[in-house]
């Protein structure tokens, strides 16, 4: 199916829970080779239920979560994408989800796909985005008490940790 | 430093009371053990946590991070695209040719350049060769796991063979910034085709001599059969990729089910594992499945240099790389553990506005407590071993 299809369906069923849908073609960027550019942008707190039907409907069966990334677009704005892909009828897609700077929640998936598990941890640890539901939100790359989030755009490195120099 | 355990907030640990045979009631304690950061079979360094009871794993919990370094940071803040590429082959430092093609391929997709074929044909050659020693590492080190020490030594000769033939190559041995966006670094030098044959020449009979030394040795057998297995079901949900998810019996191989470069021209088979001497999805068939891509890599390098075209390597080589405003490309490839994606965003400079790797080894390790759970402590260190992790990646 393609992107397009597949939002003509979840537009169907789940209604004002889609915000917008990038093709290809309105933004510009063709699809290169096994690149994929197409997207579907999703309300935070719909995501859960939307991928749960994403995952078990027979036509989607978007059963492997390749990536799952956060991303800080420096207009006030956070987001997180994420690359789907089916291995039964090898097809992919991109959902985005957005949220405020100011107050950052996104529905977890983890329970959808396990593997979003230490994926979306690493988006907390590393954008301070919180995931609703998540089963163990623990920052993981970094170390439990540091101070901020490292890749937001406006991140300040902090002076001292435990009495060490941090920046070199 | 000695860290405290610190176990998930939700977590207690659960006491309880046995009888023994004389009749006497004793009180009884799930133990939280530390596994690393310095312990010898974890690869490198990464804690796991375990909650045992008695010998038996209750839960495994893997704390890492040890060794970030901010990667996608770093990316952010370079001047140029081309600099990422040395940052990418300290992701995998044992596997930094593929690496670094990928990076190279999700930034030649984000430019529209297509590179020249003879460029595809020795980055597809580099590719396999790194397999072959990533998979190397990987047998050998897995050997020393389960107690046989002998076929690691030979594993490191056979690399190191390998590692002459990058090093002829591009002068380095271990990191190599040899495959550039648009090209490479340097052509082949004249003697690289002669030397190359000579080594699929030499090296096909020592897989069968490996085999016969550790796969198919009975001891090996019985440590790794029946031993971490890994459900086809529980691999695709955590997103498993590479041998360990063709370990399961998934027939997925990005090379041929997400095709890129030359791969679709040659003649190659993915491998899978097939429960020969266990379940399917135990720790050996792990294992048999790299010793079999090895056979296939080295099948893919042979075709590839015998049908190696002329041309220029540099050719494509972007004088100025700055892709269009807000373009975005998600690129996967089959690097040696698995599924390598690089997720770029482009603020239209020319530097990337946000560098995201989806590392193999990082999502590979995330199901280790899932296939943990109910082991025994020493099954667990072939179980972490059999996943075949690099922290370089794992952490980033």
């Amino acid at each position: 199916m393609t992107t397009q299809e597949i939002f003509n369906v979840l537009k169907n069923k789940f209604g004002d829970a889609l915000i917008e849908e990038k093709i290809s073609a309105a933004s510009g960027f063709a699809i290169v080779g096994n690149a994929m550019q197409e997207w579907i942008s999703i309300a935070p707190d719909k995501m859960k239920d939307i991928c749960f039907f994403l995952r078990d409907d027979s036509e989607m069966q978007f059963d492997y979560l390749s990536c799952l990334s956060g991303v800080d677009y420096n207009n006030g704005t956070l987001g997180i994408v994420y690359h789907l892909t089916s291995m039964v009828h090898k097809h992919k897609i991109v959902l985005k989800t957005f949220c405020k700077k100011e107050n950052p929640h996104v529905q977890s998936v983890s329970d959808v796909w396990g593997t979003a598990n230490w994926h979306e941890r690493e988006v907390f640890d590393l954008f301070g985005i919180i995931i609703d539901g998540h089963p163990d939100l623990r920052r993981i790359l970094l170390p439990d008490d540091w101070e901020g989030n490292p890749l937001r755009k406006d991140y300040k490195v902090q002076e001292f940790y435990h009495g060490m120099k941090v920046p070199y | 430093m000695l860290q405290p355990p610190t176990l998930p907030t939700n977590y207690t640990v659960k006491p309880g009371h046995i009888k023994t045979s004389t009749g006497k009631t004793i009180r009884t304690e799930e133990m939280i053990i530390n596994m690393g950061p310095q312990h010898p079979s974890t690869h490198g360094v990464l804690r796991l946590e375990i909650v045992v009871d008695g010998e038996i794993i209750v839960d495994c919990i893997p704390h890492i991070g040890y060794l970030h370094r901010c990667f996608e940071k770093h990316c952010e803040q370079m001047t140029n695209y081309q600099q990422v590429i040395p940052y990418a082959d300290r992701m995998d430092y044992c596997s930094a040719m593929t690496n670094e093609w990928a990076f190279a391929l999700a930034a030649e997709r984000l430019l529209k350049i297509e590179v020249p074929e003879r460029v595809e044909y020795i980055r597809v050659i580099m590719a396999e060769l790194q397999r072959i020693a990533s998979h190397l590492i990987a047998v050998g080190t897995y050997g020393i796991d389960s107690g046989a020490f002998t076929p690691f030594l030979y594993t490191f000769i056979d690399r190191e063979k390998i590692l002459d033939l990058f090093e002829i190559t591009c002068g380095a041995r271990l990191l190599y910034n040899y495959i550039w966006i648009g090209g490479l670094s340097h052509d082949l030098p004249p003697n690289f085709i002669g030397q190359a044959k000579e080594f699929i020449k030499y090296f096909r009979p020592r897989i069968k001599m490996l085999n016969d030394l550790l796969t198919y040795n009975e001891i090996f057998v019985k440590r790794t059969a029946n031993v971490g297995v890994l459900p086809k079901d529980v691999a695709i949900n955590y997103a498993v990729s590479g041998p360990q998810l063709r370990g399961s019996g998934v027939n997925w191989d990005l090379r041929r089910d997400d095709p890129y470069s030359i791969y679709h021209k040659l003649d190659w088979q993915p491998q899978i594992g097939k429960g020969e001497v266990g379940t399917v999805g135990d720790c050996w068939d792990r294992h048999i499945v790299r010793m079999r891509e090895m056979e296939q890599s080295l099948h893919i390098i042979d075709q590839a240099l015998d049908e190696l075209p002329a041309g220029n390597v540099k050719a494509a080589i972007p004088k100025r790389i700055r892709p269009e405003k807000n373009a975005e490309i998600y690129v996967r490839t089959e690097a040696s553990r698995g599924e390598l994606g690089y997720y770029i965003i482009s603020d239209g400079t020319s530097s990337p506005f946000r560098v995201k790797a989806r590392g193999p080894a990082f999502v590979n390790l995330s199901v280790l407590p899932e296939i943990a759970r109910g082991g025994l402590i020493a099954d667990l260190v072939l179980t972490a071993g059999s996943i075949d992790i690099v922290l370089g990646e794992v952490d980033r």
